[in-house]
């Protein structure tokens, strides 16, 4: 098949009245890959999202989705496309097997496909002990395998999952992850929604979303490498004090404490950052251990959006 | 002391958060007034129990100058408009099943030699029965006094019998239930159907399937052609349940056809349902639904002929109801059921019905949007 990014966007926008909930939003998702969306709520990961799947109007910019141009091409792109909205969107007054019957039938899938499909989903989504019941009385984890396999039933090149394990306990979340790998091993395509950093951790790409901007993109591991902060870790009998003199230097941009931890960015440009907090914590009288540590995630979340903030004062 | 204070605190809290939700809500907050004005000006208008330009049809047999007076009286008394000149009696008849008009006069071709012997009424009025009012209204016109610019009456004034002979057609005995029956089969179909799918898509809006919905293959019309489905069936069994009960516990006998009438009525069904998916496409909530589905059910009450004859009522509340899909119905449902009518016969009024749902569908197809903007 094509080696053709599955999403390309340029300039992507979207306002809603007077207020920008995506801003100039440039994407390139790779086939058969999982890209994930990271951002806090409000960031325009379900509008960019909307956007994609032609659900909404861009106010600006253009996406292409599977070389289908949208929103103008969105009724071809239907059968290709799976999507898994933020909110449960089955019929909850249905069961298990009801809800999907009703999207083979809307997939038009021949019945012979319908039920070799559908008994394939229970069993590999662990749905065959619930598939006589109600969508309105299972758990969070329950309907959340059931969307996926609504979502999956019509076997699409393209998923678009939005925040689908924020009603989800660890396990499950862990389970669902594993489903996400076989389906792109299968050829699918994933862009994946959420504002947990283990999740966005297992993704092959990341796009950071922050106020309606891209603040930072890549693999995971290439933005921890390659974050743009010294990361410093300050052990210490009183970290109220330690965190209290760090956040008066300004060559120290954020600080969190993590029990009797605390977790410091630095600006990376000094010459020995180290030092230079151990010599801030001395003058403040206070006693800490200071050691260089490996970044996270969180840490480069918290660099890329500050940097943002600080773009935009200026 | 201090515990009633606090509660009337409470009770304060609650009804100040009541009036926000309701400036909030710009329709409801609308109703508030526009109810009471649209609904005291339609039944200002409606409401008109003294009736007036009943359309009616004359057939003369006698030619006589007589004749003609009495006509113009009849008319001078602004009860009948004649709007039709009959050849027959038979003629005349078949406008009233039809229809066409309310109130017929028929002048026999001896209608001066009877006139003149003062034994028997010298004409007929044949009234459509089927309504109590215009049967009433018909009555103003039998108990017209004897025509005072012929002589030889005035002689024969104290043993003359009326000039009309009054015949109610399709409900000789004048009972309320004929006529209640058969329209009320209109109205509860309208209430019951045009609910059922006013919250058709907005409800799916509200729980949140929609989202889902409108990102499968699922085409428009497809989804509403699917809504109204199942519920033409119901309406079927609906009508079906009253017109059972009107002919067993009521009496109520149905002189047409009833694949006649079952024909007919799938018009109709279809055009409540698609009055009721238009509104579901305009409303934002569940609630709203129901209170646009409220709205256009007071004036089917009321302007369709249910509760005051349409003929009654002046041109600006006629032609809204000509607009309703009530008002055809109800033509159709009296013409089959009292009058006998034909398809032929009520073919007019079904056409305005498919007219009505194939322009509500139309618009509820565009007003849908496979989009969230």
């Amino acid at each position: 098949m094509t080696n053709e990014p599955a999403i390309v966007a340029r300039g992507l926008t979207r306002r809603f009245g007077r207020n920008v909930a995506v801003d100039h939003v440039d994407l390139e998702v790779p086939r058969r890959a999982i890209f994930g969306f990271l951002g806090p709520n409000g960031s325009g990961k379900s509008t960019t999202i909307r956007m994609l799947c032609g659900l909404l109007t861009p106010s600006a910019g253009e996406a292409t989705v599977l070389g289908l141009e949208m929103p103008r091409d969105a009724e071809k792109l239907r059968r290709k496309l799976g999507y898994m909205t933020q909110r449960f969107s089955l019929y909850e007054d249905l069961t298990t097997l009801e809800n999907l019957q009703f999207l083979a039938s809307i997939y038009s899938l021949p019945r012979a496909t319908a039920r070799a499909r559908i008994g394939r989903l229970l069993d590999e989504f662990h749905l065959r002990e619930i598939a006589d019941q109600r969508a309105g009385t299972m758990s969070g984890g329950q309907r959340q395998r059931l969307a996926l396999a609504g979502a999956t039933l019509h076997e699409p090149e393209l998923l678009f999952l939005d925040e689908p394990t924020s009603a989800v306990d660890p396990q499950s979340r862990r389970d669902f992850w594993e489903t996400l790998y076989s389906l792109v091993e299968r050829g699918t395509t994933i862009l994946v929604s959420t504002h947990f950093m283990d999740e966005a951790e297992r993704c092959h790409e990341l796009a950071i979303l922050d106020r309606g901007r891209v603040v930072a993109a890549g693999a995971p591991e290439k933005l921890m490498r390659e974050i743009d902060a010294a990361v410093l870790e300050i052990e210490g009998a009183e970290p109220r004090a330690a965190r209290a003199a760090l956040e008066r230097n300004p060559a120290v941009r954020s600080v969190a404490q993590l029990g009797t931890r605390l977790h410091a960015l630095v600006d990376p440009q000094l010459a020995d950052p180290v030092q230079s907090v151990a010599d801030a914590l001395r003058a403040a009288r206070v006693e800490g251990h200071v050691a260089l540590a490996r970044a996270s995630l969180e840490d480069v979340f918290v660099a890329a959006t500050r940097h943002a903030q600080a773009g935009q004062d200026a | 002391m201090n515990r009633s204070a606090a509660s009337l605190g409470r009770i304060g809290a609650v009804a100040r958060k009541e009036l926000v939700h309701l400036r909030r809500d710009r329709l409801t907050g609308g109703m508030v007034l526009g109810v009471p004005l649209m609904m005291t000006l339609l039944f200002g208008y409606a409401i008109n129990q003294d009736v007036r330009h009943l359309r009616a049809g004359v057939a003369d047999l006698s030619g006589s100058q007589a004749a003609r007076f009495l006509v113009a009286d009849a008319q001078a008394t602004q009860v009948i408009d004649v709007v039709r000149q009959a050849r027959s009696v038979d003629e005349l008849a078949h406008a009233l099943v039809a229809g066409d008009i309310s109130v017929g006069i028929a002048i026999p071709p001896d209608f001066d030699r009877r006139r003149l012997g003062g034994e028997r009424p010298a004409a007929q009025l044949l009234v459509d029965g089927g309504d109590p009012i215009v049967l009433g209204a018909a009555r103003t016109l039998a108990d017209l006094p004897p025509d005072r610019r012929f002589a030889p009456v005035a002689q024969h004034g104290a043993v003359s019998a009326p000039v009309f002979e009054l015949r109610a057609y399709y409900n000789p005995e004048r009972r309320s239930a004929v006529h209640i029956v058969p329209a009320l089969c209109g109205v509860i179909l309208t209430l019951t159907l045009v609910l059922f799918t006013a919250v058709a898509i907005v409800r799916e809006r509200e729980r949140g399937n929609l989202e889902l919905l409108i990102t499968t293959p699922v085409q428009t019309p497809e989804l509403m052609i699917g809504k109204i489905a199942p519920y033409v069936a119901i309406g079927y069994g609906q009508m079906t349940l009253i017109l059972l009960l009107g002919r067993f516990l009521f009496d109520v006998p149905i002189a047409g056809g009833l694949g006649t009438l079952y024909l007919a009525a799938g018009a109709f069904v279809a055009a409540a349902l698609t009055l009721g998916l238009l509104i579901s496409t305009l409303a934002q909530t569940q609630f709203q639904a129901f209170q646009m589905a409220f709205v256009t059910f007071l004036p089917q009450i009321l302007l369709s002929g249910f509760m005051f004859p349409y003929d009654g009522m002046p041109a600006p509340a006629r032609a809204l109801a000509q607009v309703l899909p009530l008002t055809h119905f109800l033509r159709v449902v009296r013409g089959i059921v009292l009058r006998g009518a034909s398809l032929g016969d009520v073919s007019g009024e079904v056409k305005a019905l498919l007219i009505f749902f194939s322009l509500a569908f139309a618009l509820a197809v565009l007003r849908f949007r496979k989009r969230l903007d």
